[in-house]
């Protein structure tokens, strides 16, 4: 590891389809108990960026950290099925559209994955939905199925699937864009709170008023670069680069 | 003549007998064809090609042959290798091949139409994908085939008569028997069709059980 405090570390990111190029060499650094906010307009790389880093989109070059453990190592196939296994565990994933498994209830949807993967038991597994479920504020709804739950209500089972696993670091892709906007509050309090845990976060947003909020440090991205980066006070309120001036001033119409 | 309904409830029983014989055929084929069906679906899209590419002819021989001659082959031709199955059992494994290979295709589709961030979703926990496949896509799958493969088994309880050519005393079989005795065909053919049509009524029955049982879960 080049710095002791780096935490998750991406060298050099690359990702290409054919000749289109998503991610041209990113290179970040994000410490342990940071919040770091991407931002960029649609086709900025900044979801293809967050999702190499569980390599559910391998990169085609660079590199990937995680507590001083590579992710995206080259190992044979089955090899490599075990160690990426066993890295996604450590680390949560918030998607846009929840994907919660409809087929099972917010307690399974919480559950499944520790009792499977832990060797936890059934009680052991029901105390921790319970806890997790509680801890979004949904212990009430615990044996409802997401088609009975509300979009925001969807979104913090989910956060609670992920954080049932205990992750090192937890992902959030657009977490609330789905959401109707009198839901959005909700799920931000919920990430709120695990900031106030200082649990290592990325989180991929178009809210710019909660990344200024909660983010430690927000990146620009553009095109396949980190455009601009700093803390939310300077990148909001004094970007230097004239590109994010463009996108914060259209962004801002845009709201209104 | 005219029908004449008296003569029935003394050949009921062998009529009764043929009854259960249907049912249980198609019970036990339908069981065979539905997990047949999934393991069979995950080889068509999972298996590497080495595995994939003789299944396919397997699965194409099972569609593009009649069941009859499916049954010949299982009953007296595996006889030639050895293979020496009493009638009801290779009359099930035909019935419950044929149908796996229909209820695969049905699968097939319904695992590929499964939202793909299902997948994802799981593979993030931490899951291999055998295990999101089995736990998380799968099922899912299954949910959404369940009035198709419905069909499929309405589809198999009247092929079961088929396996009368196997000389297995089901339904139809026993009526044709009782007919050789008493030259009533009319009565007793009509009686073998109210039998199939309770039966038919049995299996709608379960197939609403099973779907309100999953409707909350989508």
């Amino acid at each position: 590891m080049t710095d002791e405090k780096s935490f998750v570390e991406i060298r050099h990111a690359q990702k290409a389809f054919g000749s289109l190029e998503v991610l041209k060499d990113i290179s970040l650094s994000v410490a342990q108990g940071q919040i770091v906010g991407i931002i960029g307009s649609s086709g900025s790389g900044k979801s293809t960026l967050l999702r190499a880093i569980n390599d559910l989109d391998p990169l085609t070059g660079g590199e990937v950290w995680l507590d001083g453990v590579q992710v995206n190592q080259k190992l044979p196939h089955r090899q490599y099925e075990k160690h990426i296994n066993q890295m996604r565990q450590q680390v949560g994933m918030v998607f846009q559209h929840f994907n919660l498994f409809p087929h099972m209830t917010a307690r399974e949807n919480v559950k499944m994955a520790p009792m499977m993967l832990k060797g936890l038991s059934q009680e052991e597994a029901n105390a921790l939905a319970e806890e997790q479920l509680d801890h979004v504020g949904l212990l009430e709804r615990i044996d409802y199925y997401p088609s009975q739950l509300s979009g925001g209500q969807k979104q913090r089972v989910a956060i609670a699937r992920a954080l049932a696993m205990k992750p090192k670091l937890m992902l959030f892709d657009e977490a609330t864009s789905a959401l109707d906007p009198e839901l959005v509050e909700e799920v931000n309090q919920v990430m709120r709170k695990l900031a106030e845990q200082h649990m290592t976060m990325i989180i991929v947003t178009h809210e710019m008023d909660f990344a200024a909020s909660v983010c430690d440090r927000v990146l620009f991205m553009d095109q396949g670069v980190v455009v601009e980066e700093g803390p939310p006070a300077i990148l909001f309120t004094n970007p230097t680069q004239p590109r994010t001036r463009e996108f914060l001033r259209k962004h801002l119409e845009g709201a209104k | 003549m005219g029908l004449d309904f008296s003569v029935v409830p003394k050949y009921l029983d062998i009529i009764l007998l043929g009854c259960a014989y249907t049912v249980g055929i198609t019970v036990a084929a339908a069981v065979l064809s539905f997990f047949g069906g999934i393991v069979f679906a995950v080889i068509a899209l999972y298996a590497p090609w080495i595995i994939r590419q003789p299944f396919r002819l397997v699965a194409w021989m099972f569609m593009g042959t009649p069941l009859l001659l499916q049954l010949f082959l299982i009953y007296f031709g595996l006889v030639q290798v050895g293979i020496d199955l009493p009638a009801v059992v290779a009359g099930i494994i035909g019935l419950g091949l044929h149908f796996a290979v229909y209820n695969s295709e049905l699968i097939q589709t319904a695992i590929l139409s499964v939202d793909k961030g299902q997948m994802e979703a799981a593979r993030t926990l931490g899951l291999s994908r055998g295990e999101a496949l089995r736990k998380v896509v799968i099922p899912q799958a299954v949910r959404d085939v369940i009035p198709p493969i419905s069909n499929n088994m309405i589809a198999l309880l009247k092929d079961s008569a088929l396996v009368s050519v196997i000389g297995v005393s089901e339904l139809t079989l026993s009526a044709q028997r009782v007919i050789g005795k008493t030259y009533r065909p009319f009565e007793f053919y009509l009686l073998a069709a109210a039998f199939y049509y309770v039966i038919n009524l049995g299996m709608e029955w379960v197939q609403r059980k099973i779907e309100r049982r999953i409707s909350m879960s989508r």
